[in-house]
């Protein structure tokens, strides 16, 4: 019988273990949480800061999940050596398991430069997980003023969900715009104005270089007073735990398309990883949560000795800011790199496209996003533009811009 | 499963399926009360284009981007059919973000909105289907 190891308890586990289950009801399934809580949706975090969610709604699935799919969970410890060739997991507590079969799950960790004077600040906290809403709803108050370094999702999301909470919130950034990872210049300008309509303040192009323990001074000259810092500064994909195998790591784990790693018997799957993006034709880690759960699921089915192959994966972000909502995907091919660039002003937003060779490789909506995953999917199925009425779907967004044939299939088919 | 399918041909491109939707979803007994001077948001759509005309809304594929998309496991499944836990959804929209066919919206209240084939509002069949005056929508096993 296999003995199934995940390590970690996202939701990249959680399609894991949905995974194993549809091919093997019997071999026996260990996770290890480092975190006290069953699977949860870590986005919404912010959300439950804004009122707009409680802790057990929001759980991932429901309160009998691990039973129902005969998992033992060990809650609290974490796997601190991973020993590839006796397949057997070491434990925080000291306690080792074996397994036939593991799975990489353990996302990414909040990522921290060097900066000086920062162990002076008495309440800091990262914004990536249940404890750390919980320390920052404890810790921000009416009089509280707010310091997030980092303009980029997690940072935004953050002050968004304490906006009703704060006195003041100020976000800095090194880049020259918010969001740089999913905006350009022209739609991050749309979403500041948004956010600083808001009583929030940006400070960009500029980023604390000192602490002391209630005030920061920024490269620029200026400081910032504050009680709370956030920072948000990113990311790095925990693979610490596959330094002594044969798995290779670029910025995450490199995986093939059955998530299986170099390393024997082991698997990855969610934000730790690298997955190949269609749209760029290179790889990087997504770290989104669609990705995870298709990521995990496919990795279980794997583990469980069904063949299943994952393609198709892109960046792409839906995320609302005060009312606003943003969605992108793909890759922004401009000018520069051989692509062009059809944009599309409303009075609230705009719609950029991005084309080249034929192709849709991304695009940017800020306020219109209404069916928005029609161009998804042309970016994901790499659908050549020659086959749809590209002018009418830029006008109307549904599937007057395809063919009728195409609809018959579509409409008239299962899928 | 049955689920509903659409035949362009036959589609007079009248929106009675949107007006009988947004009836059928609104919890009302009356129509006339129901949308009289509302902004309605049905979860079926008809599209125009020339002389053609198509209704869309979501087909329930088998498995469906927009559930192993959902941040915050709201979208599931109740007997293959796609459901959302209004009580869970944020409104994130990455469902709409997500859907193929743009089948999935925004309801007035913010979070997410698409066809439950009308398992959800004590209907049985979809309003959409028996209110379709040219049976350009049918509900049937294919």
């Amino acid at each position: 019988m296999e003995r199934y190891l995940i390590i970690g308890n996202g939701v990249a586990a959680a399609g894991c273990i949905e995974g194993i289950r549809s091919t093997d009801k019997t071999g026996h399934i260990t996770v290890v949480s480092r975190e006290n809580y069953p699977v949860y949706c870590r986005p919404l975090i912010s959300y439950y800061l804004e009122g707009k969610t409680e802790l057990d709604r929001m759980m991932y699935r429901g309160k009998d999940f691990y039973r129902e799919m005969s998992c033992d969970v060990i809650y609290g410890k974490s796997v601190v050596k991973l020993d590839e060739k006796e397949h057997r997991a070491h434990l925080s507590d000291g306690s080792v398991i074996e397994y036939t079969k593991a799975c990489l799950a353990t996302g990414s960790v909040p990522f921290l430069p060097p900066m000086q004077g920062i162990e002076k600040v008495k309440e800091k906290f990262s914004f990536m997980t249940i404890d750390d809403m919980l320390s920052v709803e404890k810790a921000v108050g009416p009089e509280s003023k707010v310091l997030i370094i980092g303009a980029g999702l997690i940072g935004l999301k953050c002050a968004e969900g304490i906006a009703g909470r704060a006195g003041k919130i100020t976000v800095c950034d090194l880049a020259g715009r918010i969001l740089s990872s999913i905006l350009d210049d022209e739609s991050a300008e749309i979403v500041k104005k948004h956010i600083e309509n808001q009583g929030i303040e940006f400070l960009l192009g500029d980023t604390a270089e000192r602490f002391d323990a209630e005030k920061a001074y920024m490269k620029s000259g200026k400081t910032v007073d504050f009680d709370v810092l956030i920072t948000a500064v990113g990311v790095r994909a925990d693979t610490v735990l596959l330094r002594d195998t044969a798995a290779k790591t670029v910025r995450g784990v490199l995986v093939d398309s059955h998530m299986k790693t170099d390393a024997q018997d082991i698997y990855a799957a969610g934000d730790c990883t690298e997955s190949y993006d269609v749209s760029s034709g290179q790889n990087k880690v997504m770290a989104l949560l669609p990705s995870a759960y298709m990521e995990g699921k496919c990795a279980g089915v794997n583990m469980a000795g069904k063949e299943q192959t994952l393609d198709g994966e892109i960046p792409m972000n839906s995320i609302g800011f005060f009312g606003l909502h943003i969605m992108t995907a793909g890759t922004y091919c401009t000018e520069n790199d051989g692509g062009s660039v059809i944009t599309v002003r409303y009075e609230n937003g705009l719609r950029k496209f991005f084309l080249k060779d034929g192709y849709l490789s991304g695009y940017i909506f800020v306020g219109e996003v209404e069916r928005a995953g029609i161009f998804t999917s042309l970016i994901r199925k790499r659908e050549p533009l020659s086959e749809v009425d590209f002018e009418l779907l830029k006008k109307n967004s549904d599937y007057s811009g395809f063919s009728s044939e195409n609809r018959r299939k579509i409409f008239g088919g299962v899928v | 499963m049955k689920r509903v399918y659409v035949n362009e041909e036959w589609c007079l491109g009248c929106h009675l399926c949107e007006y009988n939707c947004a009836f059928a979803n609104s919890g009302e007994v009356n129509m006339v009360k129901a949308l009289k001077g509302k902004k309605i948001s049905p979860r079926i759509s008809v599209c125009d284009k020339d002389n053609i005309h198509f209704a869309v809304s979501c087909r329930h594929c088998e498995d469906a981007i927009c559930v192993k998309s959902c941040i915050a496991g709201a979208l599931h499944y109740e007997n293959s059919v796609v459901v959302i836990d209004k009580t869970k959804c944020v409104g994130c929209l990455t469902c709409v973000l997500v859907c193929p066919y743009g089948a999935v919206t925004e309801s007035d209240s913010g979070v997410a909105t698409k066809c439950e084939l009308c398992t959800t509002n004590f209907r049985g069949t979809p309003a959409c289907v028996e209110g379709c005056p040219n049976k350009a929508i049918v509900f049937e096993e294919r």
